[in-house]
């Protein structure tokens, strides 16, 4: 971005309005639909503002690890393709990339959200491993919330397929159980430019932002935290933000749960 | 359940190493440990043993990742093979390229990088050996490396883990309980102006909770601080009085 229209968002902020005309508390609109692509076990496209996210939920069998020998395998990740931004190159994943997937792994992983022991076919020899794969197709700021969102949305989506022991084969064509998922991540995203605080950063606001925080949470607890993108946060700041990831959370969790 | 989690980390008090709640394992730091190096240190928690070397500000290659305006800051946080108990397997994870991601852009906040335009400041940080904490024995061995080679910065960086382990807040997280606690919470300060400047959590906390975590990894920081500053002051004392042996 060019430096005057950096300064523009900025100052901006400044006068506590925004380059889209939000209040510095507003996220964007959101609009999550599931189960639209029928080849995965399950799928959500989530618009956040112009952001748009495609995540699809793919099974498999696999050995478990050995140190969870009774447990399914979450494997997420994610890709920003060339159409989905200018900015984005072809070639293997940046580092922008990974810290996205991760952050989304830990959100889930660590919410408890899916029942692990579930998944389990044959202790120690056979269990499900769940692909999320995250594909940006709009980049228009706070991806990782949109992804998030996605993420969580597609797994309450997913059905495990047919799975047949002696033959060691799946049978796509005929899904029936739910995934076991119980709880709703969601994360939240906060910016930081001159000092305030602001919620859903749109791309320009991300382009001029100073520090950058996501938090994810289930109900009244934190399932995970990350600070990334530079700058600093105080901890009376950090306070506040937590308290914003509680509030919400606990929206777009309901908005999750009213569209699966 | 994971397979050989011991049935409780923390008996009576103590935990399994023998630590109060809100304790530290021993702490080391030891600056100028690689002789080739422009700046260099090594810091321990522990068994956790990071070393860090700087090289730069140097002229960067190519040109075109240049910055007109400011130097880069190049990072690799990278793991020894022998560094844990099950092989790490060489070459890059997509873990070390988040962690390395994270610790570049706390480092960023601390150095004037406009003072050498066009120049990279390397970083290179090896983790001898790991048992929990490692991204902030890496920041702070990193940190002190930066001071050594005299790359001038608003202050040092001093970064320390809180977490919950068996529902106790705990500081400085070892590899055991980070394995099978509750939460490890990696958090890195700018002391002097009580900026929080890397922070990352997975686990579940209550917002009390996690405000009792944060108080207790920024008093931890603090006691870093304390530990780098007498480092660099006492090695270059010695300097001063001419013992080349440092």
């Amino acid at each position: 971005m060019f430096k005057p229209e950096m300064e523009y968002v900025r100052k901006l902020i400044e006068e506590d309005s925004r380059i889209d005309g939000r209040k510095l508390d507003e996220m964007r609109k959101i609009e999550i639909q599931t189960g639209i692509y029928p080849k995965a076990e399950g799928s959500a496209l989530v618009k956040l503002g112009e952001t748009l996210v495609a995540v699809g939920v793919k099974m498999g069998v696999k050995e478990p690890f050995p140190d969870t020998p009774d447990e399914g395998i979450l494997i997420v990740n994610a890709e920003f393709p060339p159409i989905a931004s200018p900015e984005f190159e072809p070639g293997p994943p940046g580092e922008e990339t990974i810290e996205l997937a991760r952050v989304v792994d830990r959100g889930i992983r660590e919410s408890g959200c899916i029942d692990f022991e579930k998944l389990c076919i044959k202790s120690g020899e056979k269990v499900w491993t769940v692909f999320v794969d995250i594909h940006v197709l709009n980049n228009d700021g706070d991806l990782i919330t949109a992804s998030g969102i996605g993420a969580i949305a597609a797994l309450l989506n997913a059905k495990i397929p047919k799975y047949n022991e002696e033959t060691d084969e799946i049978d796509y064509s005929q899904r029936t159980e739910s995934l076991p998922v119980s709880k709703i991540p969601v994360p939240i995203t906060v910016a930081k430019i001159n000092g305030k605080l602001i919620l859903d950063p749109c791309k320009e606001e991300e382009e001029a932002m100073d520090a950058r925080i996501t938090i994810t949470t289930i109900e009244d607890t934190i399932c995970a935290i990350q600070k990334g993108h530079g700058g600093y946060f105080t901890e009376d700041e950090l306070k506040r933000i937590v308290d914003i990831a509680m509030e919400k959370g606990k929206e777009i969790r309901e908005l999750i749960r009213s569209k699966v | 359940m994971k397979k050989g989690k011991p049935e409780r980390l923390i008996i009576d008090g103590k935990r399994l190493d023998g630590r109060d709640l809100e304790e530290f394992r021993e702490m080391e730091a030891k600056i100028k440990v690689i002789k080739s190096a422009d700046g260099s240190a090594m810091f321990r928690f522990g068994n956790t043993i990071a070393i860090a070397a700087v090289y730069g500000p140097r002229p960067m290659f190519p040109k075109h990742l240049q910055n007109p305006e400011r130097a880069v800051i190049n990072l690799r946080y990278n793991m020894v093979p022998f560094s844990t108990e099950d092989r790490v397997r060489p070459g890059v994870s997509r873990r070390s390229i988040e962690i390395s991601k994270i610790l570049k852009e706390a480092i960023a906040e601390t150095v004037f990088t406009e003072e050498f335009p066009r120049t990279v400041i390397d970083i290179y940080i090896e983790m001898i050996q790991a048992d929990g904490t490692t991204r902030c024995a890496a920041l702070n061995a990193a940190s002190l490396a930066l001071a050594d080679a005299g790359v001038p910065m608003k202050d040092l960086i001093a970064a320390c883990s809180a977490g919950k382990v068996d529902g106790h807040i705990v500081l400085d997280v070892n590899g055991k309980e980070d394995n099978y606690g509750e939460v490890d919470m990696p958090v890195a300060m700018i002391p002097r102006e009580n900026k929080v400047v890397l922070l990352q959590m997975d686990g579940l906390l209550t917002k009390e909770e996690f405000e009792k975590c944060l108080q207790l990894a920024k008093k931890g920081c603090m006691q870093v601080y304390k530990l780098q500053k007498e480092c660099i002051k006492n090695t270059y004392k010695q300097i001063a009085e001419g013992d080349e042996n440092v």
